[in-house]
Parts: C-alpha cells; sequence; structure tokens
C-alpha cells in the first residue's frame, strides 16, 4: 500500500543538547490505523510535532501525501487534524465559537452543518453554548478532537487520545476512530494502553529512546512474538519431568503441581495431541488445564528490555 | 493566501475585545476624562497657550497618543501571549497559515481596536475643549501608523515575554514613561537644551509631534521627521518580528 506520510532520517535535538530522535524513517499507509508505542520520553510527541509543523527537525524530510512539510506547508498541514497530549484549549469562548474557528483557521469556509455533526458525534452538543473553561478533563479531550476534525482532515494525529477519559466515553472515543477510518481517514495514535494499541491498530510501531525499533502489522507482530502456553494442573506432584516427554521441553512449576508447555503458533496443533496422548501413556494425570499468550506488553518488555 | 484564517482570528479577537469592553474603552475613556478635568480645566486654565493654542487643546492630540501606544501594546501582546500561556497555540503553528497571515491578523485586530479607542477618546475630548483638525487625513494617517506600529511592538514583546509579570512590566516600564515624557502635556521646545536633545531619542516625540501637526498645523518636529522616525520604528519593528519567524524564536522548539 502507497505512504501517505513518508518520514525519512528526521533528527532532532532540542536546545538543551538533548538527542529526542535519530535518524526516523517511517512510513504511515493511506487509510490505516497505525499505534505509535514507547515509554515516556521516547520521543513520540516530538515526532508528531515535527510532522505536524510545531517543532523543527535538525535533519531529514517529511512528506504529507507527497507534500513537504514545510516547503509546501500550507498543502501538507491543510490535510491535518491534530490532538494534542496536553489539554490545551481556549477558555472563555464557548464550544461552537471555538471549533467554528478551527475549521476556518485551516482554511475551510464555515459549515455549521459540518461543526454540529462534529459536536453530536463527541457528545458535545449540549455544550455548545458553554465555555470551554467549564468543561471537565474528558470533555476538553472531546473539544480538542472536535476542533481537529471540524475541518474534515486526510489524516488524524491522536497524542495519547485517552488519557484522563473514562472508560465508558474511552469505547466511544474508539468507535468514532474506526467509523473516521471506514470514511478513508488515516490515524496516527500514541497510547500507554499497550491494550489499545492491541485492540485498535493495523499496524504498530516501537519507538524507544528516539529510534523506531520495529514496525510490524499488528496480527504479523503478535504472531511472532506472542508465545503460547499450555498449563497443566497435575493430579500429583511429579518430582521431575520424564525421559518420554523430553521432547516437549517442559517445564514444572509451582512445586511440581504444574506442567508448562511453551509453543508457537505454527503447526503446534498436531504435537498439543502428541502431548496429550504421551501424557497419557506416561499415566501422568492432570485435573485442569489452561492456555495463555503473551500480551503486547510483555512483547514490548521483550523487545526493549525495559519495564514499563 | 488563507483569507478564512485571517478573518476568522481578527473576528476572534474583536470578540475577545467586546466581551471585556468595559476594561478595554470605559477605563482608558475614563482616565482620559480625568486628565482633562485635572489638566485641561483646573489646572490649565492657569497654564498660558502652548503654541498658540489653549493648554486644554493642545494635550488633546498627545493624550489620544498615549491611550492608543499603551493600548495597542497591551492589545497585541496579550492577543499573542495567552494563546501561547495555555498552549492553543499549537493550533495556529499547526495551521496552513502563514507568518504575515498571522501578523496581518493579529497586528490588524490589535491596531483596529486602538483606532476605535482613538477616536472614542477624540470624541470625549470635544466635549469639554473647542477642538480645530487642521489636517484630518494626516490625523487618520498618524493614528492608523501610530497603533500598528505599536500594535507590532506589542506583538513582539507578546512572544519574548515569559511571564504575566513581563507582559505587564513592560508596557508599564517603558512605554508609559516614553509616552508621558514624549511630549503629551509639554512641547519639548520648552525644555532645557540637554533635555530636549535627549528627548530627541524618544520614538514617542515624534508621533505625538506629527499627530499634534495634524490637529493644529505645529510640532516639535517637523512632518517630514515625524513621518520618517514612525516609518523608521514601523521598518525596525516589521525586521525583528520578520527574523523571531524566521527563526521561530520562542514559537517553535
Ligand atoms: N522543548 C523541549 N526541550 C527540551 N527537551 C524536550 C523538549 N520537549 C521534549 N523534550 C525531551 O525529549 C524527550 C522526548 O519527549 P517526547 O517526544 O515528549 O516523548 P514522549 O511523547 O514519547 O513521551 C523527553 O526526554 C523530553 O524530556
Ligand atoms: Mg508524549
Amino acid at each position: 500500500m502507497e505512504a501517505i506520510i513518508s518520514i525519512r532520517s528526521i533528527s532532532k535535538t532540542y536546545a538543551t543538547g538533548f538527542k529526542a530522535l535519530d535518524q526516523v524513517d517511517l512510513d504511515i499507509r493511506r487509510g490505516e490505523i497505525f499505534a505509535l508505542l514507547g515509554p515516556n520520553g521516547a520521543g513520540k510527541t516530538t515526532l508528531i510535532s515535527i510532522v505536524c509543523g510545531l517543532v523543527r527537525a535538525n535533519t531529514g524530510q517529511v512528506l504529507v501525501d507527497g507534500h513537504d512539510n514545510v516547503a509546501d506547508y500550507r498543502a501538507a498541514r491543510a490535510m491535518i487534524g491534530l490532538v494534542p497530549q496536553e489539554l490545551t484549549t481556549e477558555a472563555f469562548e464557548s464550544v461552537w465559537d471555538t471549533v467554528s474557528f478551527s475549521r476556518r483557521l485551516f482554511g475551510k469556509a464555515p459549515d455549521p452543518a459540518h461543526i454540529e455533526k462534529v459536536l453530536k458525534d463527541l457528545s458535545l452538543w449540549d455544550k455548545r453554548h458553554s465555555r470551554v473553561m467549564t468543561l471537565s478533563g474528558g470533555m476538553k479531550r472531546r473539544l480538542l478532537i472536535a476542533k481537529a476534525l471540524s475541518h474534515e482532515p486526510r489524516i488524524l494525529f491522536l497524542d495519547e487520545p485517552t488519557a484522563g477519559v473514562d472508560v465508558a466515553l474511552r469505547a466511544g472515543m474508539w468507535d468514532l476512530v474506526r467509523s473516521l477510518r471506514a470514511s478513508g481517514v488515516t490515524i496516527i495514535l500514541t497510547t500507554h494502553y499497550l491494550e489499545e494499541a492491541e485492540e485498535m491498530a493495523d499496524r504498530i510501531g516501537v519507538i524507544d529512546k528516539g529510534r523506531i525499533v520495529l514496525v510490524e502489522d499488528k496480527t504479523a507482530l503478535m504472531r511472532k512474538l506472542g508465545r503460547k502456553q499450555l498449563i497443566l494442573q497435575l493430579a500429583q506432584p511429579l518430582e521431575e519431568v520424564p525421559t518420554a516427554l523430553a521432547r516437549y521441553h517442559l517445564e514444572l512449576a509451582n512445586g511440581g503441581t504444574e506442567l508448562i508447555y511453551s509453543y508457537d503458533d505454527k503447526g503446534e496443533r498436531g504435537s498439543l495431541a502428541e502431548l496429550l496422548q504421551d501424557l497419557g501413556r506416561a499415566q501422568i494425570v492432570f485435573r485442569d488445564l489452561h492456555t495463555t499468550q503473551s500480551s503486547l506488553e510483555e512483547i514490548f518488555v521483550e523487545l526493549i528490555g525495559t519495564k514499563r | 493566501m488563507n483569507r478564512h484564517a485571517v478573518a476568522a482570528i481578527y473576528a476572534f479577537e474583536m470578540a475577545r475585545w467586546r466581551r471585556t469592553v468595559m476594561q478595554s474603552i470605559i477605563s482608558p475613556v475614563l482616565s482620559t476624562t480625568l486628565y482633562f478635568v485635572v489638566f485641561g480645566a483646573a489646572i490649565g486654565s492657569h497654564i498660558p497657550q502652548v503654541d498658540g493654542v489653549s493648554y486644554g487643546a493642545f494635550i488633546v492630540p498627545g493624550l489620544i497618543m498615549l491611550s492608543v501606544l499603551t493600548q495597542s501594546v497591551s492589545n497585541a501582546s496579550f492577543g499573542i501571549y495567552f494563546p501561547r500561556f495555555t498552549g492553543s497555540i499549537y493550533e495556529l503553528l499547526s495551521a496552513p497559515v502563514s507568518y504575515v497571515e498571522v501578523l496581518l491578523s493579529y497586528v490588524g485586530a490589535a491596531a483596529t481596536k486602538s483606532i476605535i479607542l482613538g477616536l472614542i477618546i477624540l470624541a470625549t475630548a470635544t466635549l469639554f475643549v473647542p477642538l480645530r483638525i487642521d489636517h484630518p487625513v494626516w490625523m487618520l494617517i498618524f493614528l492608523v501608523l501610530t497603533a500598528f506600529t505599536f500594535s507590532l511592538l506589542g506583538f513582539i514583546i507578546g512572544i519574548w515575554a515569559d511571564g504575566f509579570e513581563k507582559l505587564q512590566l513592560v508596557p508599564l516600564l517603558i512605554i508609559t514613561p516614553l509616552a508621558f515624557l514624549g511630549g503629551s502635556f509639554y512641547s519639548i521646545n520648552m525644555l532645557p537644551p540637554l533635555w530636549r536633545t535627549i528627548s530627541l531619542f524618544n520614538p514617542v516625540v515624534y508621533l505625538i509631534s506629527g499627530f499634534r501637526w495634524s490637529f493644529y498645523g505645529q510640532g516639535d518636529v517637523s512632518l517630514e521627521v515625524s513621518l520618517l522616525m514612525t516609518f523608521g520604528f514601523l521598518a525596525l519593528f516589521i525586521a525583528i518580528v520578520a527574523w523571531i519567524f524566521r527563526t521561530g524564536y520562542r514559537l517553535k522548539a
């Protein structure tokens, strides 16, 4: 698939001397939901800020649908809606005014019907006459999304969009994101919640210490790194794994009451069945069994070797 | 040209002004009225004519300039500082808006407000003193030039300031003294030679002088010098703004 954003050799060293981004290359595909995942301070916000024109890169180039985001900033920026990480809003203006303002700022003629739709989609319609400063944190977050959507962007950046948003609203937000993608909008989100990346994203990019560590289809990533384990609760504790079962590389746990079999997704069905037969032959009786699959969280820890 | 953006920012800034119209207009009008009462009527009646006009009438152009200067600076500096302070400036910086458009809309709005204010004060003045305006077109030209020039300065201060104290201190510590000592209440020809020379380094002298000339046909310096200096400051401030935008100073990391 063709890239709608292509980021080439972007580096950024802040005035403090801190190198926040180091030769970042990244392609975002048209129409996908891309999750940028990384620990605090990894450089996620810096990267988004460079694409959106808030921060200057020291080296490299960003193309937004073929438009250089510096030389041809008007065309590039007009396509992008940005929802920043911080709740930075006006204060005294009404919700309606501030969202209408955003639309015109991005060069679009006023369109009350569209503003109405956006406010309704984000459950802000009842609040349209309220002053921004009277809104709760969750409402401000949605207001920022409304502002970003006011000018009908083809690309939407969501920088940690669910921070401070309660669970019910979060679900609504993801519904909105999915319907945006269905209408062809490309979405790039950063999140602390790994389940969110897992649930939402088509592809996942992992960034750490200013470098992109990997970019992968979510399902491929899960398949590649997602270890599965079969855990058997034994009726009788075992001293050691019988040699007849050596080829399965089983582990004993919980004082010999649990047998753990680790396997991957590739052709494991047959071997699972064989294992169960071999257990029967070795006269090992189990009371119960269950399987586990490593989460993105564990994958993440494995990849960058840090606990979050 | 992103016309919609310019119109939106301009309208946004004017709306902000309308919400606080009491502070924006009533207080400068009130304080100017007090100046007229104190200096024009009470003390002025004991002061002989200056340059052939009554003292009350003499101070009108200076008082208008005083308000236009301080309001231009404070309006424009607040207009750009507040979104920096709340962080909502991210939207402006990420929008398909050129620096010229940012400048036109913010400075244009601030200048509009102080021009309106200047005209209101002028109207107020006619209630107190018999006024005559020899060169109304020049009067408007000086009013507009001054409003734009000092709105530019306010814009620069609003970008430079990193706290509300600086935002308020600069107009207080620099603009007000310059305006007071720039000949609002006297002709600098009344000063001893040394102070007269020092005063010539005060940019406000040229604005007030030119403005007063448009009323009464005479100023402290010639019309040409006034105009030249005013355009000089305009050019200087534009150069500073251009530098700010080129380097992203205080706007972009
Ligand atoms: N304006 C700035 N000046 C100096 N350092 C900064 C600035 N902004 C961010 N940083 C630093 O750059 C690093 C990356 O920050 P950021 O991009 O916000 O990370 P993330 O969004 O992944 O948490 C952090 O160490 C942060 O302290
Ligand atoms: Mg961040």
